[in-house]
């Protein structure tokens, strides 16, 4: 399916009214975490030890709303769906790194914004600086992981059933309608 | 409006808005939400006031550059975002430690504080490496049928659940 947003670049192309833009849409994104209560440790540590499945509850809600959207405005070429790059071994290994950190600091790099706004203390000092640190100490590291060979895309990498996979529904429906 | 003023919304409405205002983003900006590469950058801007030169021959932070973005304009937003919410519920309060924490493990903030640093450095190196976070795979490339974001996504929790059981017991 061919982009046809094209009108649409002017507006990505104006960095000052997407930093408006940037600004709005995380306010509004703080004050759903808020609302859920997922700016807060015991809740989300709570799903970690399957005691209280609010985590998954939002996660999942927001999931299967993104989905059918893109489904249906990926038809009508209103957005692109540009994927990840990466690869498998790196999203397990990455992802189990994650997940150490997420259970043990409690939030992760979107609810740690929240909260902090909420006023959490271990977020703003801890929480804050270590994941700077973490990203920081990656950065370095990332020149030899890549000389090592351990940084590599595979066949998965930008990989998403909406763009490759051929007898996509949502493809299908799109040509016949084009024809 | 006292709906804003509740100190919590159902989480199946949260995370419908949430899909929402991903959906939103997509449209308006082209940008899917994630957090994790703003951190990336702001580690660089920081670093880069006291050695310009180390980040500047860096390939990763050549590839993200340290500048401000719509990235961390959201971040940013997502602070004051939370501030709002719980300054209007009443729910804003300056907790050192996390109750769980403090009544299941210590009452010490030292303690909690260093957990929090080892945390957030797992967190970061593990989100750079696996190209995303809780939000960039877990929401918005779960949401995109992507692979990669399925699998990351099911790591973020098989690790965070392991952890939270390591520290808390079964």
């Amino acid at each position: 399916m061919e982009y046809r947003g094209d009108e649409m670049d002017k507006y990505y192309e104006n960095k000052k009214l997407q930093l408006i833009i940037g600004l709005f849409i995380g306010i509004v994104f703080g004050f759903l975490l808020q609302k859920g209560g997922v700016t807060k440790y015991d809740v989300i540590v709570g799903q970690l030890r399957l005691t209280d499945f609010t985590v998954i509850k939002i996660i999942f809600s927001a999931i299967i709303t993104t989905m059918l959207g893109i489904g249906l405005l990926y038809k009508r070429g209103l957005i692109k769906v540009e994927t990840k790059s990466g690869s498998v071994k790196n999203s397990i290994i990455g992802g189990l790194l994650f997940g150490i950190g997420f259970g043990l600091l409690g939030y992760c790099p979107g609810t740690i914004a929240g909260a902090i706004g909420n006023g959490y203390v271990d977020a703003m000092t801890g929480g804050f600086i270590g994941i700077l640190a973490g990203t920081a100490i990656y950065a370095f590291m990332h020149p030899t992981l890549r000389i090592k060979g351990i940084i590599k895309d595979d066949k998965y990498s930008e990989y998403n059933i909406f763009n490759n996979y051929k007898g996509n529904i949502f493809t299908t429906h799109c040509k016949m309608k084009l024809n | 409006m006292d709906f804003l003023y509740e100190i919590s919304w159902s989480p199946y409405l949260v995370g419908i808005l949430i899909g929402l205002l991903n959906l939103l983003g997509m449209i308006v900006s082209d940008k899917p939400l994630g957090a994790s590469t703003s951190f990336l950058k702001l580690s660089g801007a920081i670093i880069g006031i006291f050695n310009k030169g180390k980040v500047a021959s860096n390939e990763y932070y050549q590839k993200n550059k340290p500048s401000l973005d719509w990235g961390m304009m959201m971040v940013f937003g997502i602070i004051i975002g939370a501030f709002i919410s719980s300054s209007l519920s009443g729910d804003f309060e300056l907790l050192r430690i996390p109750n769980m924490w403090s009544s299941e493990i210590s009452s010490s903030f030292t303690l909690r504080f260093i957990g929090a640093v080892v945390g957030g450095i797992f967190l970061g190196i593990g989100a750079r490496w696996a190209n995303g976070c809780t939000s960039g795979h877990g929401i918005s490339g779960t949401s995109q049928l992507s692979i990669l974001s399925w699998v990351a996504a099911g790591a973020f929790f098989v690790g965070g659940i392991a952890t939270a059981f390591l520290i808390y017991g079964i």
